[in-house]
């Protein structure tokens, strides 16, 4: 592939704390390799800010390969930027060409606060796991791991679903800030396997109740969540929760915690 | 959990929402229905209009397709509102065309809309009737008063405007309904959507025909 | 010699068992009382916090991640070995033992290692009962595939995220703690220091990153489940977070470090395609089951791959080893990897690359799908398409995953991989029961030295991770509780906690009072090619001996020239970044240390001066069979202590693989 080396415009959203207003700085980086990764731009970016004894930019980021779920960064009004199912730290520079202007805003909504920059906390998706994103099993309480024959479909089907990173760039794209499509990827993934049945009807209502507590929007199927997806978890999880928590609400099960 | 708690949760909103609205889509295809009778004949839809107006059952359903009707735009302005208010801060870059439909976005602006060319509508025609039905001056010359109004293109044009607003509510409203009632999985969504991207084309298509056919005297 | 490694006595099949029969209980009314602080929330971190919340410990976690679902075990790609023998193809307990042993080039412990393949099974049966989606064959049940290293197919998976789906599988079962209050989790949390009382973990500091305070914790013990530390090379495929800093804490309070000079290099990662690289992307090694790798037999061949004939390609891993081929272990695979570099086969721009080609198992697959779906005389643009749909649907993502960061089509053209540090091998030393020589302070996972020797097989972290957390912490550690029942929990002020408080506050103010010229970053990176260059792939007496003054100097210009911006009171990943750099720059020392002393290669350490004429490791096992203990006296001053390693079963050969 043949590389090339660029200069760019940055504006990218400053903020000191979830109390301050914040506020666009412009920045212009130069020679940028089309290889780089935009992380990598971003790291440029703030080794230049560091020479110049500047405060560097705080973004989140650890893996670097895509699956941690912790970058996050709206790139020109995208989750992730511009291309398809794939996160911030795997987008790389080519696709971008000398002098274009790039604006690079944080996670917004109400429920994934600024704490600094770029950077949100979303400690609101731990708190939904823990409403009922689970299957109550102890250590040691397992039997064989064959005694439990999984049709491959429901199986693949499940590892779908649980192949989400928990990044929140469903949130960040709905223009109701719903995390319905996170929920939903796990009631997906449990439903789905016959060991999830016993809790189903709880966890459902238990999850749901929860992601209203945190202050998300309610889901419209508007279907921005599913385009924006680094994951490609496809919205049909949010109809299976819908089915379950109609299935939950037509049998009146009584309401369990945990 | 008690059924009201079951329906007060953002998905039993939605719920409200989807139920509601498929009573109302069910009320457009009588609508409809009747409406095209105007091209078979005044007699034939002359006929069915005293039935809608005189028949006690279809009476007590008109009453519940108003508290549904209410319930829809109460519950849809509320979700709205909510909403729009759990994004504190707005993006300043805004790319969702690239990733949604602008009429999915726009439900509410739609459904706005709709609340006000329903207002101008049962005003228009089903008000004054059920108030000389009640007033004891019987039912009202409907046809006639279609024919006089759609004379207007003001109207005529508030009409397609209306229809118009309902075609693209029901694009994005069909298919949702489904949705929410979690019945739009792998194997049936397309077949959904399909269907629903029809029916909000056809649906207002005919409304639409009605007051242009008056209008460029298209029925005799 | 200090170290007892506690192995219980006993034939080597009985021993866990005894040791879980005859080892001493807290009662649960005792247990709430207990107070135990886990490090990390990797696999071996969540999983021991999930289940020592089950047992009813009161439990707090800490991680440096927005959430514990982010550690980095959950970019493990391959899979996770155990010991099902649901393949019918020969496998069992000591098979795995056996395997791993050798793997490890006879310098991992007997006792340890059969234990880890003794609960290999259970793993398994404990993630499908939490919902791990592992890969499955039509009749509904689990499915297997092979690694590097051994001949059975024991290694279960979920497509190219089982590190992702099992780590999850663990959050789950930590959340649902955390939700019945069991748990109380801190995230984005970093341990800075471990706080011992007479001699024993008492607690620990840790800083708030967001808000920057420091914070006291008491525990009755503390659990290091921090990973481990192939950052100190800069570019590694860990995650840019992973950090010694626990581990050297409780090395520098009396934790001994085991073997520091055993890294894995992992033969299929992505190559370095510039200087701004930040790291290095793994290919999963499940790749090397269908994929075959070749250079050119001409020496600087330019061509494109895809135009050089059959003939002249070179398959020199399956020309050098037979009988394991492409599937030989890492080191070894590495090792030929550089040899043909070194030699001037290399391809790529940099010439520091090997071709992993999938186009002979396109055209195989693509025959077999061919005959399944009954086509008779299939055209080759039909095969082909064929068998991209059954390659696509075993390696799908990490073919994607490669055309997003090279730009290159992998089912078109071969993959350029090259190797990279992936794994340690050593860390802090434990014993039998996983406790470091700090009385009360224990290491679980890829942060103790135990399991691996001196080289780790394939799909086996995740195996120890979890085996260690859910399996041998839940016993071990209420051994040592069992007699701590009586003590009470230790207020916070007590004055070892003033004290570590304090040293952690003054180093946070000495590292932004320099205010020198240079960025961490840019120490990072220089201490980085010393690692890289002087004791990476191969290393020899030379190269280690002007790396530890390389990185004495480098050392000293850190903490007379860096410069971190901001205040300590806010949310400052560069003050973050700088202490964890700092011990990093002291953990590279002990490594070239290490290396230097053992005159020998084994596994992941290869000494140049020790080799075969073939270019195989040569061990020392009158001298080396041994684990390298060292004990921290202060700074450049370190003591080996040994762990003499006994092989009461397996019989130490030369490894072969050919």
């Amino acid at each position: 592939m043949e590389h090339y080396n660029m200069n760019l415009t940055l504006k990218v959203w400053r903020q000191r704390n979830s109390k301050d207003t914040g506020h666009f700085d412009t920045f212009q980086v130069k020679d940028i390799s089309s290889e780089m990764s935009f992380l990598e731009m971003f790291d440029v970016l703030n080794e230049q800010l560091v020479s110049e004894g500047k405060e560097p930019i705080a973004f989140d980021h650890d893996c670097r390969e895509g699956i941690c779920g912790m970058c996050s960064m709206v790139i020109d009004g995208q989750p992730h930027g511009p291309w398809g199912q794939t996160t911030t730290c795997q987008l790389h520079m080519r696709h971008y060409k000398d002098g274009d202007t790039i604006t690079v805003e944080p996670f917004r909504a109400n429920a994934f606060p600024v704490i600094k920059d770029l950077v949100v906390d979303r400690t609101s998706f731990d708190r939904i796991i823990q409403a009922g994103g689970y299957i109550s099993v102890n250590t040691g309480n397992a039997v064989d791991a064959n005694s439990l024959p999984i049709e491959k479909h429901d199986a693949d089907e499940a590892f779908a679903a649980a192949a989400c990173i928990g990044c929140g760039a469903c949130v960040a794209a709905c223009p109701n800030a719903s995390a319905m499509l996170f929920t939903s990827a796990k009631v997906s993934h449990l439903a789905l396997l016959p060991q999830g049945d016993p809790e189903r009807k709880t966890r459902v209502v238990n999850m749901v109740e929860q992601l209203d507590k945190e202050g998300f929007g309610g889901c419209t199927n508007i279907g921005a969540c599913e385009a924006e997806c680094p994951k490609g978890i496809s919205i049909e999880n949010i109809a299976r929760l819908n089915r379950e928590y109609v299935g939950a609400m037509l049998d009146g099960g009584s309401k369990n915690t945990i | 959990m008690s059924w009201k708690n079951y329906f007060s949760t953002s998905v039993g909103k939605k719920i409200q929402m989807s139920l509601t609205g498929l009573f109302l889509i069910t009320f457009l295809i009588v609508h409809c229905y009747i409406n095209s009778l105007v091209w078979v004949s005044k007699e034939a839809y002359e006929a069915a209009a005293h039935f809608m107006g005189t028949n006690m059952i279809i009476h007590i359903i008109e009453v519940g397709l108003f508290a549904f009707l209410i319930l829809h735009t109460v519950q849809g302005l509320n979700l709205f509102l909510k909403n729009k208010s759990k994004r504190g801060s707005r993006y300043a870059v805004n790319a969702s065309n690239k990733n949604s439909k602008w009429y999915s976005r726009s439900m509410g602006i739609l459904g706005s809309l709709l609340l006000i060319f329903l207002v101008l509508h049962t005003s228009a025609f089903w008000a004054p009737n059920r108030f000389s039905q009640i007033t004891g001056g019987g039912e009202l010359d409907l046809y006639h008063m279609m024919k006089e109004a759609f004379q207007n293109p003001v109207v005529v044009i508030i009409y397609i405007l209306g229809c118009i607003a309902l075609s693209w509510h029901l694009v994005h409203g069909f298919f949702s309904a489904f949705q929410t009632l979690g019945l739009a999985t792998n194997k049936y969504k397309s077949l959904i959507k399909s269907v629903g991207v029809g029916f909000a084309i056809i649906v207002p298509f005919i409304f639409i025909m009605m007051p242009l056919s008056f209008y460029f005297g298209w029925i005799s | 010699m200090t170290l007892n490694s506690k192995i219980p006595s006993g034939d080597l099949n009985a021993k866990w068992e005894t040791y879980k029969s005859t080892c001493k209980l807290v009662n649960p009314a005792n247990k709430r009382h207990l107070d135990v602080i886990v490090i990390g929330t990797g696999l071996a971190g969540a999983s021991a916090a999930a289940s020592l919340g089950e047992m009813g410990y009161k439990v707090k976690t800490f991680c440096f991640q927005d959430s514990p679902r982010r550690a980095h075990s959950i970019a493990a790609q391959g899979g996770i070995n155990a010991a099902k023998n649901y393949q019918n193809d020969g496998d069992s307990t000591y098979r795995l033992f056996y395997d791993t042993i050798k793997g490890g080039d006879y310098r991992a412990r007997e006792a340890n290692v059969h234990r880890l393949a003794e609960v290999s099974a259970n793993i398994i049966d404990q993630c499908v009962a939490q919902g791990v989606p592992f890969a499955r064959e039509y009749g509904g049940l689990l499915s297997n595939r092979s690694f590097g290293g051994v001949q059975v197919q024991r290694t279960f998976y979920a497509a190219g995220q089982t590190g992702q789906q099992l780590l999850i599988g663990a959050y789950q079962a930590l959340e649902r703690q955390v939700a019945l209050g069991n748990v109380t989790q801190y995230s984005r949390h970093e341990m800075l220091e471990v706080v011992k009382i007479d001699g024993k973990a008492r607690g620990i500091i840790a800083r708030n990153l967001v808000t920057g305070e420091l914070e006291r914790h008491f525990g009755h013990a503390v659990l290091l489940c921090t990973g481990g530390y192939g950052n100190v090379f800069y570019l590694s495929t860990n995650a840019m977070g992973s950090n010694v800093t626990a581990a050297w804490k409780a090395h520098k309070k009396g934790a001994h470090f085991g073997n520091p000079c055993y890294t894995q290099i992992h033969p299929t990662c992505i190559p370095v395609s510039g200087d701004h690289q930040s790291k290095l992307t793994l290919m999963s090694e499940s790749l090397r089951n269908d994929g075959r790798i070749w250079v050119p037999k001409a020496k600087g061949d330019d061509r494109k791959a895809n135009d050089i004939p059959e003939e002249e390609r070179d398959y020199y891993l399956e020309r050098r080893y037979p009988a394991f081929g492409n599937l030989v272990p890492r080191d070894v695979a590495s090792r030929a990897a550089k040899e043909r570099c070194d030699a001037g086969y290399g391809v790529g721009a940099s010439k520091q690359a090997v071709y992993l080609d999938y186009s002979s198992a396109i055209i195989r697959y693509g025959k077999s799908e061919a005959n399944k779906l009954g086509i008779n005389n299939p055209s080759d643009a039909q095969v082909k398409e064929l068998g991209k749909g059954v390659v696509e649907a075993k390696y799908g993502n990490l073919f994607e995953m490669y055309e997003k960061i090279t730009g290159e089509n992998p089912y078109e053209v071969p993959m350029r991989i090259y190797p990279a540090v992936h794994y340690t091998m050593g860390g802090l030393w434990v014993d039998y029961e996983l406790m470091t020589s700090v009385e009360g302070l224990y290491a679980l996972g890829e942060a103790n030295f135990s399991d691996h020797g001196a080289n780790r097989l394939g799909a086996s972290a995740l195996m120890q991770g979890l085996a260690d957390g859910y399996f041998v912490i839940p016993y071990t550690l209420g051994n040592y509780l069992a007699d701590e029942i009586r003590t009470k929990a230790i207020p916070t002020d007590h004055e070892a906690f003033v004290e570590a408080e304090k040293s952690v506050n003054d180093r946070i103010t000495k590292l932004l009072s320099i205010k020198g010229k240079e960025s961490v970053e840019s120490f990072h990176k220089r201490l980085g090619k010393i690692m890289w260059n002087k004791c990476g792939m191969a290393r020899n007496e030379q190269g280690l001996k002007e790396a530890i003054t390389e990185i004495q100097a480098l050392r000293k210009e850190f903490w007379e020239n860096v410069f971190v911006p901001g205040s300590a009171d806010e949310y400052n990943p560069e003050l973050d970044k700088a202490g964890r750099v700092a011990d990093f720059l002291e953990l590279g020392e002990l490594m070239c240390i290490d290396a230097l002393n053992r005159n020998e290669s084994c596994g992941g350490h290869f000494r140049e001066e020790y080799q075969t004429e073939e270019g195989e490791a040569m061990r020392q096992d009158d001298k080396y069979m041994y684990v390298a203990a060292w004990k921290y006296n202060g700074e450049s001053n370190f003591e080996l202590e040994k762990e003499d390693l006994n092989y009461d079963v397996v019989k130490p050969t030369q490894r072969s693989y050919k």
